[in-house]
């Protein structure tokens, strides 16, 4: 192959993508990560409960009921993310056929359906006492139960088409097709308040300020930071489990053949 | 044209589709997705009386009173555009106050009076603690008063 400057530099971008597609050495990073992430999350995440729980003030009207905002809201970002994170590596997956990419979209779509659903419980608690019901179609709503449908969705059909043999702990392409078509939801989920009448409230934080106040706010960044932190480990956990299980599942390989 | 190059421009092609094709039903949505009708809503577009819809908005200030029995109350509804007077009787939720959002469940009577079979009450996005409102919340006659 002759040697050409540009191609040089192609090769470079692709070194830089490619340099955590070795499993060995995205292995050496995530390892002491995980701990980090976990721990620092933890603490984050206690604190922002504990000081939404006893030390903010009530609201003006909702009173008690608001404290549950300090889960809700991290539950339904996460929820959100995930999703943006299994289109991201799906895209990779189809694109750049990254290996890990499809191991991270199996790894996330797990918490990613459990704090969709924590979200929809807690957004139910709460709507009973302050709307006066526990459940409504409204466009927010219904949309994020789509989403928590396309997380129970995608997980089937990973387990359905998974491919066999060694190597293979990723979701097939046709999971990572299904996981790119329902990033459409993400930002019509974003968007339900304010394309359409709905009972669920506007964005309280904008690009332009906080309509909470601020003696209710603070606890809520660090339950947002704390549980993606959280998060993050799970993610890296689960990705380490796949990891692992690909390498027994050569070892059994190596050793059937003799 | 090596393969990684066709298989993004395919990737990007389709994603431009989709999005194309979300945006489209979303605003071929736009009405029938609506959760409730405002007052402005129904004065442009007229509702028949009885048929059943939500009516959402601003219950006035001043308008909300109760009758004799004691679970029957009247109000207005607006959202600045229009005004609909409502009548409901029923326990309401904590939340339903004079200058505070409700959506009814209910129909219109041939006078265009909204006849509400189901109160919500509608929080908005503010949050701040009573003391800025200069109010405070009574937990044993769970009433919110009015700082003197």
């Amino acid at each position: 192959m002759p040697y050409w400057p540009c191609r040089a530099r192609a090769a470079k971008d692709a070194a830089l993508m490619h340099r955590f597609a070795n499993p060995a050495r995205f292995l050496k990073i995530a390892r002491p990560l995980t701990g980090w992430l976990f721990w620092s999350g933890l603490v984050l995440l206690l604190a922002g409960c504990t000081c939404g729980l006893f030390v903010t003030p009530a609201d003006y009207l909702q009173g008690q009921t608001v404290r549950i905002l300090y889960i809700h809201v991290p539950a339904a970002w996460l929820g959100m993310a995930g999703w943006t994170g299994i289109a991201v590596s799906a895209l990779m997956q189809l694109v750049w056929r990254h290996p890990l990419a499809a191991v991270a979209g199996r790894a996330i779509a797990a918490p990613g359906a459990l704090f969709t659903a924590i979200c929809l419980a807690t957004g139910s608690i709460w709507g009973r006492p302050t709307w006066g019901t526990w459940w409504e179609w409204d466009g927010r709503m219904t949309s994020m139960l789509v989403l928590l449908f396309l997380y129970l969705g995608y997980i089937a059909l990973a387990n359905a088409s998974a491919r066999q043999g060694a190597g293979q702990g990723g979701v097939s392409n046709v999971t990572a097709i299904f996981g790119l078509v329902g990033a459409i939801n993400i930002p019509i989920i974003n968007r339900s308040v304010v394309w359409w009448n709905s009972l669920h409230q506007g964005p309280s934080i904008t690009l332009r300020g906080s309509s909470i106040d601020m003696a209710l706010l603070w606890p809520l960044g660090l339950t947002l930071l704390g549980f993606s932190l959280w998060f993050g480990a799970i993610v890296l956990m689960r990705m380490r489990a796949i990891l692992a299980q690909n390498k027994v599942e050569a070892r059994m390989q190596r050793l059937a053949r003799g | 044209m090596k393969a990684k190059h066709q298989r993004l421009i395919l990737a990007l092609v389709a994603l431009a589709a989709l999005i194309g094709a979300g945006l489209l039903a979303a605003s071929a949505l736009k009405d029938e997705a609506a959760y409730f009708y405002a007052p402005g809503d129904v004065k442009a577009k007229g509702v028949e009386p009885g048929k059943a819809i939500r009516l959402g908005g601003m219950v006035v200030k001043g308008s909300l009173k109760r009758a004799a029995d004691g679970v029957t109350m009247f109000f207005d509804v607006t959202d600045g555009k229009a005004t609909v007077p409502a009548t409901f009787s029923g326990i309401a939720p904590d939340l339903f106050k004079e200058g505070s959002g409700v959506v009814a469940e209910g129909s219109f009577d041939a006078k265009g009076t909204f006849i509400a079979t189901n109160l919500l009450a509608k929080h908005d996005e503010r949050y701040m603690p009573r003391e800025l409102e200069g109010m405070s919340y009574n937990e044993t006659t769970r009433q919110l008063q009015v700082d003197q």
